[in-house]
């Protein structure tokens, strides 16, 4: 029984991870991009597409990266080479991907989907209660670990990673100093894109193998929000996106248990957890403000 | 290849008019595109999507039926925004609004007197604003982003409801369907001609926006969201609270979200039942922008959305394409007004890779 829980918790938080640390990125470079509910939804739909049309669900969470990565690429126009408002076109990303993937995905609506198989360790899933819950994962459950620590080694241990925090920190002073700004918040956007678009594949070839229209519901949003709780830190992220995974499932539990709460109010849990989530973690203005990229959000127009 | 921008000496008064109507050109453009790649013949089905709505005396009045929320919200948003503050929960403000404005005709049906339609669109807006202050509240309180937390509680709201119209308020006597009872003839927003089914909420929105605009435009509040939204040390500079900025545009769009939430469940609905909104909450930003933030051009803008909405529905029949083309068009709508304002401020120049050098060796 609590193997079973920690499994379907698992699977819960990896898509949130996913798209969170792939937001981090983008934002430590400066850029927000609202738009993750939009990318992932993408993501989703590419992905169930490739996997329907070629048979392979691999070969889908590829489509599903590639999809959310060119549809990220959309924002990065308008926000980097345009200087539009990046809140607006975070917005108007979620919006045209909601409908558009509503568009592509509706031939999909009702067919049954291939799950992606897990990826079993020998020996090591022989384990008894950690090995199948570690080492008898799909690959987006492992891609999600390695993402954590390749984005933690990135930022902090490498140049290029700490080029980006630079820019986004201080964009015109690294303009200044020769660090190619634009390119770097493409390739940023990109990342984040590509890390939603992985996430949404999991939700439709993991979480419910299936196209259920905006079945997204919501996650790329706690997404956003798992950012600012984790003060833009890969590992918080992670941390933080197993306790709202957790949320989302136990309430589901609890809902099947029946403790006698409308089970309404028990699917307002995570969304309601995230508030006051923000709350806590928001309410101390000193340790936000040094936490925050400084030029996250703000508009970047190279002189010449 | 590449595209550079150089800005402008001042704010180009020709792109201001040009720009929103270069993205509706580009839309219709793109439309015809993605109508051509489902098989269907481009100049057809734009003509059902943008035209045929427009020919029939019903069609007009579910027109101004559809314009009335978004142009009420979109009103409210465009203070929020001019302000600098999110606020993009006003799907959920138009849920709460149409709950506690539905209190009196569901709880108390027996009472008949002329004050309950008055009572339930104040109650309505009262029931937005202060769901609206909830991310007001947080925001100067405890510093949390507005954004997400006014998201957040759209999902609330909206579940609010679900169990509203499946539990407590159910109809008894409503073989089971989720939905409250039918409001009573007192609290039914009036039909406003004789030749259709639109009701006053336009007017409540059009009065909604010319007041926005007189007061943006003559009075000292309106001074005080512009130059805060623009700069907030400026604001204070000048002795502006950006605190009670914050609440005073939630609040105000939450009520204006909140009443055209009451009028559209007494107008058009007659009764609660879980969905109440094609997504108008997310569309009045849409609507907003389009509007580029005016209050006069919100109208106007309002009602090229509410078409969008009716040229779906009306294509689904004539031409059998799907409805969610509907929000493809509305994305897509707002992703051309975004790029296209940046003419207002820049200059777009694409420098061909070959002049690159001729550039470098000047500076």
């Amino acid at each position: 029984m609590l193997e079973a829980i920690l499994l379907t918790i698992i699977t819960a938080a990896t898509p949130l991870v996913i798209a969170a640390v792939g937001e981090l990125v983008t934002e430590r470079a400066g850029v927000l991009n609202l738009g993750v509910e939009g990318m992932m939804i993408m993501g989703a739909v590419c992905a169930f597409a490739g996997s329907y049309l070629t048979g392979s669900p691999l070969l889908g969470v590829l489509c599903g990266i590639i999809g959310g990565a060119l549809f990220s690429l959309l924002f990065g126009f308008l926000t980097l080479t345009l200087v539009t408002n990046q809140v607006a076109t975070g917005l108007a990303l979620t919006i045209l991907g909601l409908g558009l993937s509503g568009q592509i995905g509706e031939s999909f609506v009702g067919i049954p989907g291939v799950k992606l198989q897990p990826i079993v360790f020998p020996v090591l899933s022989d384990i008894p209660f950690v090995g199948p819950l570690l080492f008898k994962q799909d690959i987006t459950f492992y891609l999600s670990i390695a993402l954590i620590i390749g984005v933690n080694w990135f930022l902090f241990k490498s140049r290029t990673g700490l080029k980006m925090r630079a820019i986004g920190d201080n964009h015109g002073s690294a303009h200044a100093l020769g660090i190619n700004v634009i390119r770097t918040r493409y390739l940023a956007v990109m990342f984040g894109g590509a890390c939603a678009g992985l996430a949404g594949a999991q939700l439709s070839l993991v979480y419910t193998p299936q196209w259920v229209e905006n079945m997204s519901a919501g996650r790329g949003w706690i997404a956003l929000a798992l950012v600012v709780f984790a003060s833009w830190r890969p590992w918080r992220v992670f941390a933080g996106g197993y306790i709202f995974g957790a949320v989302g499932i136990l309430q589901l539990h609890a809902q099947a248990f029946g403790i006698g709460v409308p089970s309404q109010f028990l699917s307002m849990l995570p969304y309601a957890v995230t508030i006051v989530v923000l709350i806590i973690i928001s309410h101390n203005r000193r340790t936000t403000l040094i936490n925050t990229p400084a030029s996250l959000g703000k508009p970047f127009v190279p002189d010449r | 290849m590449r595209i550079e921008l150089e800005k402008r000496a001042s704010a180009s008064s020709l792109f201001q008019i040009v720009s929103p109507l270069l993205a509706l050109v580009l839309t219709l453009l793109f439309g015809a595109l993605m109508f051509w790649m489902l098989g269907k013949n481009p100049g057809h089905a734009l003509y059902a999507f943008f035209i045929e709505p427009l020919l029939e005396v019903w069609s007009l009045h579910e027109l101004a039926i559809k314009a009335a929320p978004l142009i009420l919200i979109a009103v409210g948003l465009s203070v929020c925004y001019r302000s600098n503050n999110w606020n993009i929960g006003a799907e959920g403000q138009f849920t709460i609004g149409a709950i506690v404005g539905s209190i009196l005709p569901v709880l108390v049906p027996q009472w008949h007197s002329p004050l309950v339609l008055p009572l339930m669109l104040i109650m309505g807006a009262i029931g937005g604003a202060l769901f609206a202050a909830i991310p007001a509240l947080l925001r100067t309180r405890f510093n949390t982003n507005e954004i997400l937390v006014s998201l957040m509680l759209v999902y609330i709201a909206q579940l609010f409801l679900d169990w509203l119209v499946r539990g407590p308020w159910r109809d008894p006597k409503g073989f089971n369907f989720p939905q409250t009872i039918s409001f009573a003839k007192e609290a039914v927003l009036p039909e406003l001609l004789e030749s259709g089914r639109a009701h006053w909420a336009i007017v409540f929105a059009i009065i909604a926006a010319v007041g926005i605009w007189f007061m943006m435009r003559y009075m000292l509040k309106g001074f005080e969201v512009t130059v805060l939204g623009r700069s907030e040390r400026a604001g204070r500079f000048a002795g502006f609270s950006s605190r009670r900025m914050v609440w005073f545009s939630m609040m105000l769009s939450g009520a204006f979200a909140g009443l055209a939430g009451i009028s559209e469940v007494s107008g058009s609905i007659n009764h609660l039942q879980p969905s109440i909104s094609p997504g108008y909450g997310f569309t009045a930003i849409i609507v907003a922008f389009l509007g580029r933030l005016n209050p006069l051009g919100i109208i106007v803008s309002g009602f090229i959305l509410a078409l969008t909405y009716l040229g779906g529905e009306a294509a689904q029949l004539s031409i059998g394409v799907s409805d969610k083309v509907t929000r493809v068009f509305q994305g897509l709508l707002l992703f051309f007004v975004l790029s296209c304002d940046t003419l207002i401020l820049y200059r777009i120049r694409i420098v061909l890779s070959s002049d690159r050098a001729a550039v470098e060796g000047r500076s």
